[in-house]
């Protein structure tokens, strides 16, 4: 009797490890950016193309950085959260728009030349926000995703939490939900602003 | 005997051509100006996994991501980084989760030695099992009482009537 409750025993956890590993989201890949300083860039600005941006800019203050484009079907889900946020939070969200056009799928880029795709990236983004309302305090432009590259960017979107002295102290793979905000990125924020 | 030879060569050769054709035209205009970049390219591709579909590597994946990424390594050869580098700057911004064969360290301990701990453990229980059951046997392989003997060969006889 006692060695079936050891077979037992054995089963249950091997049981309890697979429901566990199943659980488990294989999206959430630890980042090795988690306290370092965030990746330096220089891109062009959405709203006034003639200007750049990068986390230099943005230092002394503790920020957002989320990645987004147009033809990411899960932003347009967490879009209203940031549109919320930005209302009613006061805290820098910067938007880094990943690979406007070519990531879209539906160009062929070998016919595509630089400045079209640049003038196209410009106006659908502005479409997009138009449409769906802009919480970014600014958006800067990745036109080709190499900064999307230096910040380890493999699903859009993603977002980032910077603080005073540029320092990434956080990392978010896929949508922002209303529990994700009230849970992880409130507290966090609250704590890097005391 | 030659020519057959050439022949096999000649459907190998182009064997191999058609599936370089299959990963993607820029790799292929690559090959033919720089052979020697282009293995390295495939060589270190393989070595990482594409973060998109986890359970392929860069070179296998045809994601946007691992596109762009092949695209990095193959500038990074061409500014004449040694291997060590690419896959620093690969591990850098995605982790060890990049590499196919992650680094032995406390993190992945369980990883490497799991599957040796379980063969020990394995081997272990069969060993004492083993010797249990000998153990076992020899306890029941008494030489029968008389008496046993008897109703054994009495049933035995029982059965050789029928």
């Amino acid at each position: 009797m006692n060695r079936y409750y050891w077979v037992l025993g054995a089963f249950a956890a091997l049981v309890a490890l697979l429901a566990v590993g199943l659980n488990l989201n294989p999206r959430d890949v630890p980042s090795p950016l988690v306290g370092k300083p965030a990746p330096a860039f220089n891109l062009n600005v959405l709203a006034t193309p003639d200007k750049t941006l990068g986390p230099k800019d943005m230092q002394g203050k503790v920020w957002l950085l989320n990645v987004w484009s147009s033809w990411c079907v899960s932003c347009r889900q967490e879009h209203p959260v940031l549109v919320e946020f930005s209302r009613k939070v006061d805290v820098p969200l910067v938007g880094l728009n990943y690979k406007e056009v070519r990531g879209d799928g539906n160009f062929d880029m070998s016919k595509m030349p630089a400045d079209e795709e640049k003038k196209l990236a410009f106006q659908r983004a502005n479409q997009w926000l138009a449409q769906h309302g802009n919480p970014y305090t600014l958006t800067v432009m990745d036109l080709d995703g190499r900064v999307g590259i230096d910040y380890g960017v493999y699903g859009v979107p993603e977002t980032y939490i910077i603080d005073k002295a540029g320092i990434i102290r956080m990392k978010h793979t896929g949508p922002i939900s209303p529990d994700v905000l009230a849970q992880k990125i409130m507290p966090l924020l609250a704590e890097l602003n005391k | 005997m030659k020519r057959r030879f050439l022949i096999a060569l000649f459907i190998f050769g182009s064997l191999l051509g058609s599936t370089a054709a299959l990963a993607d035209a820029a790799t292929e205009a690559a090959t033919a100006a720089d052979p020697v970049a282009e293995k390295r390219l495939q060589k270190l591709s393989e070595e990482l996994r594409c973060l998109v579909c986890q359970n392929q590597t860069i070179a296998d994946s045809n994601a946007e991501l691992a596109q762009d990424l092949r695209r990095e390594v193959r500038t990074m050869i061409k500014d004449g980084k040694t291997d060590k580098e690419i896959v620093d700057f690969m591990v850098v911004r995605y982790g060890d989760f990049v590499l196919y064969r992650p680094p032995v360290k406390g993190i992945t301990l369980l990883l490497w030695g799991g599957p040796i701990v379980l063969m020990l453990l394995g081997l272990f229980m069969l060993q004492r099992y083993l010797r249990r059951r000998s153990t076992r046997i020899d306890a029941e392989d008494q030489p029968l009482s008389a008496d046993d003997a008897s109703r054994a060969d009495a049933l035995l006889k029982e059965n050789d009537q029928k």
